[in-house]
């Protein structure tokens, strides 16, 4: 009944896929209330998007009909919902106290040197993007990081060769 | 009442209230910044941290936020406490971290609540030497300015402006160090009370955009306090003048009427006074060239038009006064209503109604209190906006019940929405189009506008069967039941409908009223009639039912009337072309007094510069029949006189009030407006300038090196001045609230009896229709008979805040969110003329250009004409008509303005 999305802002949206269709409306059975699929549905289109844009997010907005302005909020209060397009691989670079011990430093300086991409920057070939996070709650492992979905503990200069190596490799 | 004891004295307060609002009540200093008094606590800033104590045992205490604590009985705080005061400092510090240090060039400054705060709560040194956090601002319309690094992340914004005005598209982004406040992409801010945010921002990040442009600090403004002339709610305004212009326009309180709050149109609206058309000078036609009129050739012409054979044409738009000063000159039985003959036989009924005692006519603050509502065939929002604006506080009632039962105070305003959730109040909309109010509606039906009517006849039938019913259909029984069984388990029902389309509508709304009132032992019903104008009330009153206008312009076309003066009013806009030329061209002599030129005195052989609402003293009647008083705020422009003026001897607005209250039958109160006898304190006037008005002496030097005579007020209680004591004996004379360390409009508290309760010596205003008439019964349910052929659509007007009101569509910032005259209509009809959106359309009966705008919320069969600023007369049109495609496909403004929830196809066209 009620059109939360203004129609000349809902029309700057895009069609969901019917992937991602048949997924959110899963998730709808799980909810009692539309608003709290929104950040289901933001992790449903960034894994089949890579990222959200602003015609997915709309197109997520005018889907369950809730305000664009909310969903948005939702968005960007997670830092690991992306609103920028990033690489194909997401570097999640622990950067809090006992990697600091470990010497995450210069490891992020390896990195860095090796792909040329500071914290927030992708690299030219999109394959990947570099990211700090506060903790990933591996200590005793430091220094850590995940690459997608998988973690890496005691990272050296070598480590981190074979990582990227690995990485370029999958995609090929 | 409890006792609680604050620093050692023992004070009552109000166990119900939060101990901020209790200590503000008391007139105490208490910083904050989250709570406002109309939106309740949140406990988001902690700046308003006490020290509460077990017992008198206790000399540790414990911190807690004032507006998160109930002032139960009992209570020991302590405000002064040093803990207190120096753990609100920290908070302070801490949140003025990234302000940055522009007070010079914010607009905010001066009137800032964060300066304010800053002060009280003593962080007088900024010792954060680090980087301070920037943000990206964004283009957020016409009206309102964004300057997010200014902003202490107090959420005040955003919860004025979803939780309470019900806007979907400002939130709070982001998170801990970086949370923004802003649309989801930069665009206007659809809502229609977005304004409010300047005032609502404790600090610099919204501001108004229009006022930017012609800025002055608060202290340099002359403000007087003024009634906004927008529509018929008669808001309370503070509009600042300076260098003879007009600059903003701010809330000002009434605790019955707008509160703290007003809508976009009252807000920007006003500078048509300073619209560069003003008519300045007596003009006279010789020839088809104007001459000036010197006074004495005035006063003849006058004279001339005392003579027996003059009518004069009252104005919904002008005041008591001036319309009361025409009808004495011309006489009661030549005074002819200043609206269309359609307007003025619902403006009968709607007078009728309003002395009847089975009903009640609700102010904005009694609507905010209703439990179930029903509207009846009007759009609110685009009529009177403050009332939407109370309708979306109404269906917060069932929250409140909720929390209630289980025992969560009102004012914990996030536990209240958490526990309520979807739970509203019911609220039920039947009309021709979907409105802005939908999202908050139970229950929406969009009908034909007779099938509107018959369905408010059935529902006053299932109320009371004694009711008459006006149609076998079953079609909406279901709903029809809901919504007789909602109005009957109500305790405060309510009944808005208004005269945008005909009396029927009004007819239906009464039945069902008076069925609620006959079914419930007799108690008297909330029944809320809007009208279109300032002074559709004041007008109606004063007009005889047997004087349309259509009258009045028969008689100057057969010749029977000679001369006529038309009062602060485009005739074009209220009777059809063909007839007011007619008559314009019968009559010997036009004389018209208004503000602007019109097309009405494009045909007038003497012109007379009347005043706008600002430069003149007055009262105007609301849709409730309140009478309220609007002070002078400034000189008038070169000649121009408030019309009352250049029409009698009358000297001073109190003699003609005097006349009103004492002639005109319903006025009687009215002489109760005035302020009190003696308002002056120490034989001094109430100055209209601060006494921090800068540059008095200097401000025209390049006009003049010597000192200018300060101008006299020789007829209000106020003066063009510095000098004098503001504000304290009379309320009704407070235009700039400003205490000692509350420099911004949240000094309001230090004025009000209590937090949000009347202003001291209250002035709310004056009800002036008696309700003595008991003899009332129901209308009958007249059928429609107009059926449409395959070719015809059934004609609704539709009005719009930005443009449907002609004083405040000669504004700038209202023209600037504007559209051209259009048609809405439903996708099939549409489709059936081969129109697509924005096409330009040729309506019949005169071949009128509107462009079309398909939604898909309209009745099929139904056409809504927005008739634009002027351009096209409702008065040329009505009943059925037909739409077709127009030859030529140029439009001006386009309707790329219109906000709607229901356009039809992708592209817009602007």
């Amino acid at each position: 009944m009620s059109q939360q999305v203004i129609a000349s802002t809902a029309n700057k949206a895009r069609s969901l896929s019917l992937e991602e269709i048949a997924e959110i409306e899963h998730e709808m059975t799980l909810y009692p209330d539309k608003k709290a699929v929104g950040l289901e549905a933001l992790k449903i289109v960034q894994k089949h998007q890579g990222w959200v844009s602003d015609a997915s997010l709309l197109g997520i907005a005018k889907y369950l009909d809730i305000p664009a302005a909310d969903l948005e909020g939702v968005a960007t209060f997670f830092n690991l919902v992306y609103r920028q397009q990033v690489g194909k691989n997401v570097i999640l670079f622990c950067d809090s106290v006992s990697c600091w011990i470990m010497g995450c430093e210069g490891i992020k300086g390896y990195i860095k040197e090796q792909l040329a991409i500071d914290y927030g920057e992708t690299t030219e070939d999109g394959d990947f993007t570099l990211i700090p996070v506060p903790c990933l709650g591996d200590c005793d492992k430091a220094p850590v990081m995940m690459v997608g979905p998988d973690l890496h503990r005691n990272l050296t200069p070598e480590k981190i060769d074979s990582i990227i190596k690995d990485y370029k490799n999958k995609q090929d | 009442m409890a006792k609680i004891v604050i620093d050692g004295v023992e004070h009552e307060v109000n166990p119900d209230n939060n101990l901020l609002q209790e200590c503000l009540s008391l007139g105490l200093d208490l910083p904050y910044f989250c709570w406002h008094p109309s939106m309740g606590s949140v406990g988001a800033c902690r700046q308003c941290a006490v020290m509460q104590y077990r017992d008198a045992d206790d000399k540790v205490g414990m911190l807690v936020m004032a507006c998160m604590t109930p002032a139960t009985d009992g209570a020991i705080i302590s405000i002064e406490d040093k803990g207190a005061k120096s753990f609100r400092s920290d908070v302070i510090e801490s949140l003025m971290i990234s302000h940055p240090h522009d007070c010079p060039v914010c607009e905010e400054g001066g009137e800032c609540h964060l300066q304010d705060m800053t002060l009280m709560s003593g962080h007088n040194y900024r010792r954060y030497d680090k980087k301070k956090r920037t943000h990206r601002n964004q283009y957020l319309g016409p009206l309102i300015n964004h300057e997010m690094n200014r902003c202490i992340t107090c959420y005040r914004c955003v919860r004025y402006y979803g939780d309470y005005a019900g806007g979907t598209d400002l939130s709070a982004q982001a998170s801990h160090h970086h949370v923004y406040f802003g649309r989801h992409e930069e665009g206007v801010l659809e809502s229609e009370f977005s304004g409010n945010l300047v005032e609502v921002c404790p600090t610099g990040v919204f501001t108004d955009k229009a006022f930017s442009e012609n800025y002055s600090r608060k202290w340099d403004l002359q403000t007087a306090p003024s009634v906004c002339v927008g529509c018929s709610v008669g808001c309370n305004t503070a509009p600042g003048e300076r260098y003879g212009s007009l600059r903003r326009t701010v809330n000002r309180y009434n605790s019955e009427v707008n509160g703290y709050f007003l809508c976009d149109r009252g807000r920007f609206g006003f500078d048509f006074v300073n619209n560069r058309d003003r008519l300045l000078e007596p003009v006279q036609r010789v020839d088809n060239t104007g001459e000036l009129l010197a006074d004495d050739q005035v006063k003849a012409l006058i004279k001339e038009f005392t003579t027996d054979g003059t009518i004069g044409i009252g104005s919904p738009r002008a005041s008591n006064e001036s319309n009361f000063a025409l009808r004495a000159m011309v006489g009661e039985e030549n005074f002819y209503a200043g609206y269309s003959d359609v307007e003025h036989e619902s403006m009968i009924v709607i007078l009728d109604l309003a002395s009847d005692t089975a009903f009640h006519s609700p102010s904005v603050r009694e609507i905010e209190r209703a439990d179930a509502v029903l509207i009846l065939g009007e759009d609110v929002t685009n009529v009177a906006p403050r009332i939407a604006l109370a309708l979306r506080q109404s269906v917060r009632n069932q929250a409140k019940d909720l929390a209630d039962q289980s025992r969560i105070p009102q004012w914990q305003d996030a536990a209240v929405r958490e526990l309520a959730q979807h739970e509203r109040s019911p609220l039920s909309i039947i009309s021709p189009a979907v409105s802005r109010l939908d999202d908050v509606a139970c229950d929406r039906v969009i009908e034909a506008l007779p099938v509107v009517v018959a369905m408010g006849h059935q529902i006053a039938n299932k109320i009371s069967t004694s009711a008459p019913n006006a149609s076998s259909s079953t079609e909406h029984d279901e709903v029809i039941e809901k919504i007789a069984e909602q109005l009957k388990a109500a305790k405060r029902p309510l009944i808005i409908a208004g005269n945008s389309n005909g009396s029927e509508v009004i007819k239906a709304a009464a039945n069902i009223a008076r069925a609620l009132h006959d079914g419930s032992d007799k108690s008297v019903i909330d029944l809320c009639l809007l009208v279109p104008e300032v002074n559709s009330m004041g007008m109606g009153l004063m007009a005889g039912a047997a004087n349309p206008l259509g009258a009045g312009l028969e008689k100057l076309q057969s010749g029977e009337a000679k001369r006529v003066i038309v009062l602060e009013n485009d005739l074009y806009r209220r009777a059809a072309k063909a007839t007011v030329d007619a008559a314009l061209t019968a009559a010997a002599k036009v004389l018209v007094l208004d503000q602007l030129p019109t097309a009405t005195t494009g045909n007038a052989d003497v012109i007379l510069p009347a005043t706008a609402f600002s430069e003149h003293e007055a009262t105007y009647i609301n849709y409730e029949g309140r009478a309220q008083l609007s002070f002078q705020v400034h000189q008038s422009q070169k000649q121009a006189q408030p019309s009352w003026r250049w029409l009698c001897d009358a000297e001073h607005i109190d003699d003609l009030v005097e006349r009103c209250s004492n002639e005109l039958s319903g006025f009687a109160r009215l002489r109760e407006v005035l302020p009190a006898e003696n308002p002056f304190i120490a034989g001094m006037k109430v100055p209209r300038q601060s006494h921090r008005y800068s540059g008095r002496t200097a401000m025209n030097a390049n006009v003049d090196v010597h000192e200018p005579k300060q101008m006299e007020d020789k007829e209000s209680v106020m003066s063009f001045s510095m000098e004098g004591i503001p504000s304290q004996k009379d309320a009704s004379v407070l235009a700039s609230s400003w205490a000692p360390k509350w420099n911004s409009n949240q000094s309001i508290s230090k004025f009000q009896d209590e937090v949000n309760g009347e202003l001291k010596q209250g002035h709310v205003g004056c009800l002036l229709i008696e309700r003595k008439d008991s003899s009332g019964s129901y209308f009958e349910a007249a059928p429609d008979s107009t059926e449409p052929s395959a070719n015809q659509l059934r004609l609704v007007f539709s009005y719009q805040i930005f443009g449907s009101d002609e004083l405040s569509a000669r504004a700038k910032p209202i023209q600037a969110r504007m559209t051209d005259a259009y048609i809405g209509l439903s996708p099939a009809d549409a489709k059936a003329r081969d129109l697509r959106q924005g096409d330009v359309a040729t309506i019949s009966p005169l071949g009128s250009l509107v462009v079309v705008c398909i939604r898909t919320g309209i009745k099929a069969g139904t056409a809504l004409l927005h008739c634009g600023d002027g351009n096209i007369s409702p008065a040329d049109f009505s009943g059925l008509i037909e739409v077709e495609k127009s030859a030529t496909q140029t439009t001006s403004r386009g309707i790329g303005n219109l906000i709607v929830s229901d356009f039809h196809e992708k592209e817009i066209n602007s």
